[in-house]
């Protein structure tokens, strides 16, 4: 299996999404899991169109893009936490 | 690396505001008038806000983070305001909802992907109903940092 893609993004690409990269690394790592995540600003994802297959983001994207997205700032709040995880896990496991 | 910035200074007790831009630009000319973030800082966390709204509805005390581009920032610090008033803070990741949020905790991050640990620390704090009333009680500015760092892990 190719080494899954995982853009992680938010306004200002360094908090939230420091937050949950390190969470998605935590559980792909628990999982054996090999992933390649890049953090960036919700205004660069149009750069990386062709080059993930799954974004995780904090805030409320309204484009659509090839790859799906998942809505994960439970990570923050921590509520619906296994829910948010369960599927991220679902699309590694793609 | 220079470590993150807080101590008492960056502590505002009873913040009084009508609006979220103001609890921002009380707290961000804060950090200014310290020279720990541009005078460009202030509009542009205000910005960003608005653009990418950043109130926590926890379980039960709501919390924002606000927080903006590293160009704007002089030194990483963070400054945590305590709010007469609940003030109502755009929603993360939702489109037109609101909380009424209590405490704020501003960061001024100087560069990218940095600090994972003091972040997911924050996170962990604001998830904790108890630490959050604690916060909100503890009326002694010196206690509340050193415990705040403590609980971050800022040495």
């Amino acid at each position: 299996m190719a080494k899954k893609r995982v853009l992680v993004a938010c306004g200002a690409g360094i908090a939230t999404s420091t937050v949950v990269a390190k969470t998605i690394e935590e559980m792909a790592k628990a999982n054996g899991i090999d992933i390649d995540v890049k953090q960036i600003k919700i205004s660069e994802i149009g750069f990386y169109e062709d080059d993930a297959d799954l974004l995780v983001t904090t805030a409320r994207i309204q484009k659509s893009y090839k790859f799906p997205i998942i809505q994960a700032h439970s990570f923050l709040t921590g509520i619906g936490v296994e829910d948010t995880k369960k599927k991220i896990m679902e699309e590694l496991n793609k | 690396m220079r470590d993150i910035t807080f101590d008492e200074s960056l502590i505002l007790y009873d913040l009084e505001a009508e609006t979220n831009e103001e609890v921002l630009t009380k707290m961000a000319r804060n950090l200014a008038s310290k020279h720990l973030v541009k005078e460009s800082y202030i509009l542009a966390v205000i910005e960003r806000e608005r653009a990418f709204p950043t109130g926590l509805p926890t379980q039960g005390i709501s919390v924002a983070i606000p927080h903006t581009d590293i160009q704007h920032v002089n030194q990483k610090a963070i400054s945590v305001a305590i709010l007469k008033q609940p003030v109502e803070f755009g929603v993360m990741g939702e489109n037109d909802q609101t909380t009424p949020v209590q405490i704020v905790f501003m960061l001024a991050m100087d560069e990218a992907h940095a600090q994972p640990t003091l972040l997911q620390k924050l996170m962990q704090l604001i998830q904790d109903e108890q630490a959050l009333k604690y916060i909100l009680m503890e009326k002694n500015k010196v206690k509340l940092k050193h415990w705040i760092r403590e609980r971050l892990g800022i040495q």
